[in-house]
């Protein structure tokens, strides 16, 4: 599925971009630990025409011009943060490729652990269960024809032979 | 002509899958042999005539008929002979038919090999995996005919996608469809196992081959798609969490939990219930990934509303196999017997921890791919969910399975001693210790964690080795008698340790490459140099090429240690298809060891320079390498006598049911 996926991707890529993403040295910064920073937020922003591409892949004029405004952003003096703010004003929490922790993304974030927990919960419960009803699910008392048998095999010595196999 | 004839044998295939759908099943509630004979015969048949179906297509796309839309849309005369053929399915509509190809190759295979499958047992299955044959057929006639033919032929064809004109993508598909229609045969078997309401060890060994099968494609076809995306998308990524990456990695991944309690099944007669669960997850998820990519749901819920015959149609399959499988599974499930009990440190006790990971970490994928879909389509808000979600997320629950991979082989069953095999596997601790030091000491940068996770990969690594030296006794034996030991092990004990060394091997790649990855931008004029690491690259200019469908733009570098030493040259190119008026980049590779220095091309300016981006990307092979020892596990694994497609049934068969003796104290 991931082809078609794939295909269609190309599809609509030809549309945004050209080609793959080429940052031109132009863009960036002189101080290293600022374009670092601006690196790695680039990372988490998303390029709103692109399918699932952050602005450090994307090569869309839209991609373009985020990386010149969060590196714009970042030689006025501002934190992370702030540029992520002054993004998120604009474009709205789309832009994150990290959604926010808030009260309607917040099963998406629990949701791991959830499942985990159920799992677990789950698990716990077939085992006490199981532990349970282990009488009942133990191996059926002998018939008629596999007593005989046995006492065939054991030489017909009924000192040997019992009544049920499970003694516990 | 010739494209009339595929049509109408498609349409026969349709006739037929709907028979065989309906009188085998019927003939197995009634017990009458006539009518569930009918199964093999027409499964048989099914596959020659979408065999039929298929050639006739591929034959309009050899020779350019481009009366054909399908030809027309997606092929060019002047497009080299592989990429005609590899283009059948390079696009929706053929992709469908060669998807109900293997569906039909599996049917007929199954009908060929499974003559020692009890009757009723192998007419249910036969007839659930033809209804799934006769939905898809029944789309592809419906929605996506790929025969349909133009009144008036143009000339010249639009070309496939260049990105798709790719020997990685010639078998890239075929592989995923292999993998994701060969889980259809599990769910059969588990909708069989429903009907009848019964199921034993036996099951287990009947169904473990055709997972295993279907699961080894799907590794290796994820597993090129992503060495595809690589090196022809042209930005060194090898894995972007996009929605449709985790369409195919949710079936793996619960594919990959269903081989494991398959194990269980068939060694211990326990989790019963359990495995036909999973078994109809897994198809499931392959039939959700399809409409997720197919509907088109996923760059919005809008675009799903512009256009929604095809999304509807799969949508409506996908809620009556899922549907009605899970309300099967809800009313018969209660009826099926539980088997063997364990203590929770057993080798059981391992492999359910196994499942509960690996059904987490799927479902953390499936919430994280739809979760945004829903919350537009409940609210209007849009979200994004990327990489950073799943790495925070999917990473962990990962290394935690990961830690308990090495102890699963080794634990004894029903109740094991998890001490004894901590000792036993002091070496593969001590190798982790070694690991996390070498990596402080010698690699500088990176994460902090990064030594960590190479400490883990050679845990696993060496814990797969243990698993295997303990089976043989080279320590405690002497050498010729370990050697005939390991001689003497059965190959889906190799298969275990092969696949387990394989995720060490991967997760190395991975550390390695995303935490020492470098990379430098830089716009380079004629005879300038470019320092990386330790290599030096000389641009020697650009020159145009000619191909047969395309024209190249093409830049050489030469490649230099920075001793001076001549290592070779690197030529990316940026490649432009007329016919679709796009251009792609094509990459070029320089592979030393395991590593790989990456180079591709920007636009060219008007004095000859251009902008490149290049990375020096170490052990990045081991990514696929490692997925090429799971990929050899799991053949080695099929490969075991116990295993082997239509292998006479060992004695101790009668046996199933011993498991759940409890010895008498």
């Amino acid at each position: 599925m991931r082809v078609f996926g794939l295909l269609w991707l190309m599809i609509s890529m030809a549309l945004t971009m050209p080609a793959a993403a080429i940052l031109s040295p132009g863009e960036v910064l002189k101080d290293p630990a600022l374009e670092q920073r601006a690196r790695a937020l680039s990372r988490e922003l998303r390029c709103m025409v692109c399918q699932n591409q952050s602005i450090d892949d994307s090569d869309a004029p839209l991609a373009r011009d985020l990386r010149l405004l969060v590196r714009q952003r970042l030689q006025a003096g501002d934190t992370d943060s702030q540029v992520i703010a002054f993004l998120t004003d604009r474009y709205g929490d789309f832009v994150l490729m990290r959604p926010r922790f808030d009260w309607h993304t917040a099963l998406l974030w629990l949701a791991p652990l959830l499942v985990l927990l159920a799992g677990l919960g789950a698990l716990i419960g077939a085992m006490r269960r199981r532990r349970d009803l282990a009488p009942e699910t133990g191996a059926a008392p002998l018939s008629d024809a596999e007593h005989r048998r046995l006492d065939e095999l054991l030489g017909n010595r009924p000192e040997i032979r019992s009544e049920n196999p499970r003694t516990d | 002509m010739i494209a009339e004839i595929g049509h109408y044998a498609l349409v026969l295939a349709l006739g037929l899958a709907l028979i065989q759908a309906v009188v085998p099943i019927l003939g197995a509630q009634r017990h009458d042999a006539r009518l569930m004979g009918v199964a093999g015969p027409a499964a048989v048949a099914q596959l020659a005539f979408i065999a039929i179906s298929f050639a006739a297509l591929t034959y309009a796309y050899v020779v350019s008929d481009f009366s054909v839309v399908n030809v027309y849309e997606n092929s060019h005369s002047a497009k080299p002979l592989i990429y005609k053929i590899t283009g059948v399915w390079g696009n929706h509509e053929g992709s469908m038919v060669l998807w109900v190809l293997i569906l039909a190759l599996f049917g007929a295979l199954v009908a060929m090999f499974g003559r020692n499958l009890p009757a009723t047992l192998r007419a249910n299955v036969l007839g659930v995996q033809s209804l799934i044959a006769a939905a898809f057929l029944a789309f592809i006639l419906g929605t996506s005919n790929p025969f349909a033919r133009l009144v008036n032929a143009p000339l010249e064809g639009r070309d496939l996608n260049p990105l798709l004109q790719d020997i990685g993508l010639a078998i890239h598909p075929p592989l995923l469809y292999i993998g994701y229609v060969g889980f259809s045969i599990s769910f059969s078997f588990a909708i069989a196992a429903l009907i009848e309401g019964r199921i034993d060890a036996a099951w287990a060994r009947w169904v473990r081959p055709w997972t295993l099968a279907a699961w080894i494609a799907l590794t290796a076809g994820i597993s090129m798609g992503s060495y595809w995306a690589y090196y022809e998308l042209g930005w060194g990524g090898w894995w972007f969490w996009d929605p449709v990456e985790n369409a195919s990695l949710m079936p793996w991944i619960v594919g990959t939990a269903l081989l494991h309690s398959a194990v269980v099944m068939e060694k211990r007669d326990a989790l019963k219930v359990w495995t036909i669960l999973l078994a109809i997850l897994t198809f499931s998820l392959s039939l959700l990934g399809t409409f997720l990519v197919r509907s088109g749901v996923l760059t919005s819920v809008h675009t799903f509303a512009a256009d929604p015959t095809r999304g509807v149609f799969i949508l409506a399959i996908l809620v009556f196999f899922i549907g009605g499988a899970f309300l099967l599974y809800a009313l018969r499930a209660p009826q099926l017997k539980q088997g063997g009990l364990f203590a929770p440190i057993s080798r059981e006790g391992a492999l359910v921890f196994n499942n509960l990971f690996l059904t987490t970490a799927c479902a953390t994928v499936f919430v994280g791919t739809l979760y945004p879909l829903a919350l537009e389509a409940l609210t209007g808000e849009r979200i994004s969910v990327g990489p950073p979600f799943f790495n925070l997320t999917f990473g962990p629950l990962f290394i935690v399975l990961l830690l308990v991979v090495p102890f699963g082989p080794l634990l004894a069953w029903k109740r094991g001693d998890a001490l004894g095999v901590a000792q036993r596997l002091t070496a593969a601790f001590g190798a982790g210790l070694l690991g996390i030091a070498v990596t402080f000491a010698v690699v500088e940068g990176g994460p902090v964690l990064a030594p960590f996770a190479v400490g883990l990969a050679a845990y696993i690594m060496v814990g797969a080795l243990i698993d295997i030296q303990e089976r043989c006794g080279f320590v405690r034996l002497p050498f010729r008698a370990a050697m005939r030991r390991a001689g003497g092990l059965p190959r889906s004990a190799w298969g275990t340790a092969v696949a387990h060394f394989g995720i060490g091997v991967t997760l190395l790649g991975i550390v390695a490459e995303t935490s020492w990855n470098t990379e430098r931008i830089a716009l380079v004029k004629p005879g300038e140099v470019i320092a990386i690491n330790s290599y030096r690259l000389t641009f020697d200019g650009l020159a145009n090429r000619q191909g047969s469908n395309y024209r190249d733009i093409i830049g050489r570098f030469e490649v230099r240690t920075d001793t001076g030493r001549p290592l070779g040259e690197l030529i990316p190119a940026k490649r432009t298809y007329p016919a679709r008026n796009t251009t792609t980049t094509k990459t070029a590779l320089l592979t030393r060891g395991f590593s790989q220095l990456y180079i591709s091309l920007g636009e060219p300016e008007a004095d000859g320079s251009v902008t490149v981006r290049l990375y020096h990307k170490p052990l990045v092979l081991l990514i696929w390498i490692g997925t090429l020892f799971m990929v050899a596990g799991g053949v080695l694994s099929l490969s075991d006598r116990r295993l082997r497609v239509g292998a006479p049934q060992p004695a101790r068969k009668q046996g199933s049911a011993k498991p759940s003796l409890q010895p008498a104290e």
